[in-house]
């Protein structure tokens, strides 16, 4: 039986091939899959409140992931999706499913929830007509479990909510479906109850999501119109293009075009994920699959771009999307500065697959040549990082991590600085930050710890809303440079666990800023300097030039340290002289061993980064850099 | 635990040397040094190559020793003729250890004799054996001297009891004047070695000890500061906060409360960690060391050094004669150093005496790093004017750095 451009209508089930599982005996062809028949859906929920779980019994009941190759958050392949226990990429797998003796076609988007990469939401919910708000039934609503619902109703979903976990003894069902109710109407018992860990009422969901999510719709006769939602680069097929088909139909061999660019490429592959890549004749209406090119870059097959064919194009493309934006940046450097172009290279392929990075060379005189890279959040630049070490077998230094700032001069000229070292040093007229808007939930005892948290942050409220008697909402406008780093340690350290934070950029405001300075025996240190508030200045320096006093080891001469605005010293330290370093000791012939020690000494005065005629050993850098704050940010 | 082995290549059963070995030896001095593994207790911060005689199963190598060693005296003159190395009289032999003293007199005695037996002596010899207080008597000592020992170096490490207990040493404090009076009756010349910055030593403790050896009027005396040695019992008791741990800072001050001390007493500093009364009371088997003359090492764990080929012998007393007694070469590995190594080593080693190196002998960068040493006050800046390169007091306290700072990088 093969795959006809006529759509068949629903089939009914005896009619098809083989079984596939004792729950959908059959499955739809892909290219010849009635949009009826078709369900999009994505998994949105607050970290952790268990998507990938529930993805995981999912696939197990359609029978798309057979028992033995059956693993924990099957979705999260990447080693360092595993290793940390959350999802960083989207994926979409179309899965079988059969309700009332019709054979369904399911593609299933589990997301990420970790505010980091809420743009990974926002493409897949492109691809969807409906989402499954899942809501852990211990916790309640969280704050992005909030943020990717307003989503989802902006991209004008159907929703349906679900509240996971119910297993757990600290479930409180009754109150956190009366929470959801309150928030997107509808009654408490419509909120469904499953538990992702041992797949109670997830058949029931998945009934529940042909029911109510609507068929997508299309014109299977108008020239092809597919939205891409997803671009990888994969070292063995080139770049694999995620699309969700809208209009007309892709077939392989095919040429297709980029809409943006014009760029026509040969399509040499189309399949689906189920989950593993299985190819097929071409995807019709409403259809999500993957195309492979032969592109070697993916931004030649950029997300939001729409793909359509030569021969018959489409004259409107479909609605665009942006890039996300990079909001902290950091210099990032080799240890050892012959990996420099090692490091260039990773990057370059890095970039490939992650559209939110991006990077430019830059110098700095303590760290040699490194890359400035500008990051979606704090997880975003370790998580690279630690890819970064990991895969091209790096040792690399980060500095500490910044915003961008928007400088303007006296003489009108308006300068973005991303590295504290470029900041002007002649008059300034003002300077602009990236301003957030946060939304903390939390109960409503801790309404006063968070709002002295904002405060001190310089925060300003913009309101407070009951989500229930005992939770609030509560909306503080922030610079994103007080919130980016310790911020969010704090508010669940002073909710002792409960609150819960989301923030979106909310343009910038003109702030008293200074660039702090450190020196070491009067030079300066660029890989040190920061920009900060006026007020925090002090703050910092006395933090830094402590920390670097404990740090760098004592020389043979006294070594002042200062933290300096311009050319007033704000705080000072110094590391006193050493006055021994002499084996004294009676080693009688064995000389050799004595100058195997100086050989040892003298390769470790290499491994010193000369700062004028201090020698500061590169740990002391990459503990100095290292702020306490980005340790152990895997959760957020 | 004994302090361990360098690596180095492997070294040949019959002991020749190298080529290089030869050149120029006769323009160098030769010098014996015969090392004794054994001590009566093991104290807590040495890991010399030195075995108690538990540790070794009995006396029975010990009262064999002698013999052993003077099997490897014969062995290495063999070699060193092989080798093509001239005849040359000893211009110093040293008795270390370990305890040498723990033998018999006559045993030390008998090495002694093989060895000159074998090479001869030079008329002024210096002929020195370490010695700790406790296990000298004022008829070993004479028949030390009766024998053809000039020198004896006692352990007497501190003068406060205190002191003594977290060294593990054993001595009564009251025995060392004794023991310095019958080997000065004995025609000995005297040395004392001193260790400071011992965990719980007070600055007080420091120049008590300072004093009351400068008050037995020794010929010499040897400074050291403790160093805590990996592996060693003092290793784990800090490790463990049992005993306070070592700060630099107070050997800094105690080494320049001592050099004080000392000058006022009158004796002057010819190397980093000695002192001597008069330029002949230096040690001269301490400067052949550090001069880099030639000298045979025999016992366990022994170094040796000709004409830029150091060699060392295997550590365990039994596997030491077990291979002499199987005619074969002790050595357990050497090195042959090249020019660039000599030349490290040459400054390494001249660059803690007070006489200091000859400023045109050294390379351009390194003359060239003089004046910043200068301007740190590391090195002397007249002698420099005059052509030598001399650390001064805050130098020989960073000696080890200015060493760093002269070599190339
Ligand atoms: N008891 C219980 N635990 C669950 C359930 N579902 C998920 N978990 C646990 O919750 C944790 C988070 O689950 P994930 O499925 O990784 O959550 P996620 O929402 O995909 O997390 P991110 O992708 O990082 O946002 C894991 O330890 C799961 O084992 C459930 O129904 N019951
Ligand atoms: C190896 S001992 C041999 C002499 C004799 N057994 C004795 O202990 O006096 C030579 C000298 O080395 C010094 N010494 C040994 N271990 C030391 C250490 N860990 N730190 C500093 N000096 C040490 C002692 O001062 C000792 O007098
Ligand atoms: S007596 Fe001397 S050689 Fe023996 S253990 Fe003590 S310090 Fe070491
Ligand atoms: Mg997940």
């Amino acid at each position: 039986m093969y795959p006809t451009e006529t759509s068949p209508g629903p089939v009914p089930v005896q009619q098809l091939g083989t079984p596939v599982s004792p729950m959908a005996r059959t499955a739809p062809v892909p290219a010849a899959t009635d949009p009826a028949i078709i369900r999009n859906f994505c998994i949105i929920a607050h970290i952790d409140h268990g998507k990938s779980t529930l993805a995981d019994r999912m696939l197990q009941l359609t029978g798309a992931v057979q028992q033995r190759d059956m693993k924990a958050q099957y979705l999260d392949r990447m080693d360092i999706e595993r290793e940390r226990g959350i999802t960083i990429k989207s994926q979409a797998v179309r899965v079988p499913w059969e309700m009332d003796g019709t054979a369904y076609c399911l593609n299933m988007i589990d997301t990420p929830g970790h505010v980091d990469f809420t743009y990974e939401v926002s493409r897949s919910l492109a691809a969807c007509e409906g989402a499954i708000l899942l809501v852990d039934a211990a916790q309640g609503i969280e704050a992005q479990t909030l943020a990717n619902l307003y989503l989802a109703m902006e991209n004008n979903m159907t929703i349906i909510p679900v509240l996971n976990k119910i297993d757990l003894p600290a479930a409180q069902p009754e109150k956190y479906a009366a929470e959801i109710a309150n928030l997107i109407g509808g009654e408490p018992e419509d909120v469904l109850l499953v538990s992702g860990k041992t797949g109670m009422g997830v058949e029931a969901l998945l009934d529940q999501i042909v029911r109510d999510i609507p068929p997508p719709v299309g014109d299977p006769a108008a020239p092809a119109r597919a939205m891409i939602f997803d671009s990888v680069y994969d070292t063995y097929r080139g770049v694999v293009t995620y699309v969700r088909v809208v209009d007309g139909h892709l077939k392989p061999r095919e040429r297709i075009q980029m809409m943006s660019t014009r760029a026509t490429h040969e399509l040499l592959e189309i399949g689906v994920s189920s989950p593993e890549p299985t190819v097929c004749q071409g995807l019709g209406v409403g259809e999500v699959g993957y195309l492979i090119t032969g592109v070697k870059d993916v931004r030649q097959s950029k997300v939001g771009d729409t793909v359509t064919t030569l021969h018959k194009p489409a004259a409107q493309s479909l609605g665009g999307y942006q890039d996300p934006k990079p909001m902290v940046f950091s210099g990032l450097y080799p240890l050892d500065g012959t990996d420099y172009p090692v490091l260039r290279d990773a990057l370059q392929k890095f970039t490939l697959n992650d559209a939110a990075l991006v990077y430019e060379p830059e110098t700095s005189a303590a760290l040699g040549f490194g890359f400035r890279v500008g990051f979606l959040g704090l997880l975003h630049l370790e998580i690279t990082r630690e890819r970064l070490e990991r895969e091209y077998n790096l040792d690399l230094i980060s500095t500490a991590p910044n915003v961008e700032y928007e400088v303007t001069l006296e003489d009108k000229k308006v300068l973005t600085v991303t590295n504290p070292s470029e900041y002007p040093t002649g008059k300034i007229a003002e300077v602009r930050e990236p301003m957030v808007a946060a939304t903390i939930l939390a109960p409503t005892e801790f309404v006063g710890a968070i709002m002295e948290l904002c405060q001190q942050r310089r925060g300003v409220m913009g309101g407070m809303d009951y989500l229930s008697e005992d939770r609030v909402e509560i909306r503080y406008r922030l610079p994103l440079a007080e919130i980016v780093f310790d911020f969010f340690d704090l508010l669940k350290s002073k909710t002792r666990g409960y609150g819960s934070l989301d923030w979106k950029a909310d343009g910038d405001q003109v702030s008293d800023l200074v660039k702090v300075d450190i020196l070491l025996q009067g030079e300066q240190v660029d890989a040190f300097s920061a920009i900060t508030h006026r007020d925090k200045a002090y703050a910092y320096g006395v933090m830094m030039t402590g920390k670097l006093r404990e740090l760098i080891p004592r020389q043979q001469f006294e070594v002042p340290i200062q933290a300096a605005i311009g050319a007033r010293i704000i705080a000072r330290e110094s590391i006193r002289a050493i006055r021994k370093d002499v084996l004294a000791k009676c080693y009688g012939g064995d000389i050799t061993r004595k100058r195997k020690l100086l050989e040892k000494q003298k390769e470790g005065k290499k491994r010193m980064k000369m700062v004028g005629r201090v020698e500061v050993p590169q740990e002391a850098f990459i503990a100095a850099l290292s702020s306490d704050e980005s340790k152990d940010k895997s959760k957020k | 635990m004994p302090s361990t082995l360098p690596l180095g290549d492997p070294a040949p059963g019959d002991g020749v040397l190298p080529g290089q070995a030869a050149d120029g030896a006769a323009g160098r001095g030769f010098s014996l040094y015969a090392h004794i593994p054994f001590c009566a207790v093991r104290c807590g911060y040495c890991d010399f190559n030195t075995y108690t005689a538990t540790e070794l199963g009995g006396g029975a190598s010990q009262d064999a020793y002698a013999a052993t060693a003077a099997s490897e005296v014969t062995f290495a003159a063999r070699a060193m003729q092989e080798s093509g190395l001239p005849e040359r009289k000893l211009a110093t032999v040293f008795f270390g250890g370990g305890t040498p003293t723990l033998l018999p007199a006559r045993d030390l005695v008998s090495v002694l004799r093989s060895a000159t037996d074998a090479w001869g002596v030079s008329q002024d010899a210096e002929i020195t054996t370490e010695a700790n207080p406790d296990s000298v008597s004022q008829d070993s000592l004479r028949e030390l001297a009766d024998g053809g020992f000039t020198r004896v170096s006692f352990g007497m490490q501190s003068a406060v009891p205190h002191v003594l207990r977290v060294l593990d040493r054993t001595h009564d404090p009251a025995r060392v004047p004794q023991a310095i009076e019958w080997a000065r009756t004995a025609g000995l010349k005297v040395s004392v070695d001193l260790i400071y910055g011992t965990p719980g030593e007070s600055e007080l403790d420091w120049a008590t000890s300072v004093r009351t050896a400068l008050s037995y009027q020794p010929d010499h005396i040897s400074a050291y500061s403790l160093i805590v040695e990996d592996g060693t019992k003092l290793a784990a008791q800090i490790r463990r906060g049992q005993v306070p741990g070592i700060e630099d800072d107070d050997h800094a001050a105690k080494y320049t409360l001592a050099d004080a001390l000392f000058q006022a007493a009158g004796l002057a500093w010819y190397e980093v960690s000695n002192w001597a009364r008069t330029p002949e009371d230096a040690c001269r088997h301490n400067l052949a060391y550090w001069h880099g003359d030639d000298w045979w090492g025999i016992g366990p764990g022994a170094h040796s050094h000709i004409g830029g080929v150091r060699w060392w012998n295997v550590k365990h007393p039994t596997a030491y004669a077990g291979r002499l007694a199987r005619g074969q070469s002790p050595a357990a590995g050497r090195e042959t150093l090249n020019a660039e190594t000599r030349e490290m080593e040459r400054i390494m080693l001249l660059t803690r005496l007070s006489g200091g190196i000859q400023v045109d002998s050294l390379s351009a960068g390194a003359r060239h790093a003089m004046a910043q040493l200068i301007a740190d006050e590391l090195i002397d800046a007249r002698a420099a004017f005059a052509g030598r390169l001399q650390l001064t007091l805050r130098g020989r306290l960073l000696a080890d750095a200015v060493v760093r700072r002269l070599l190339p990088d």
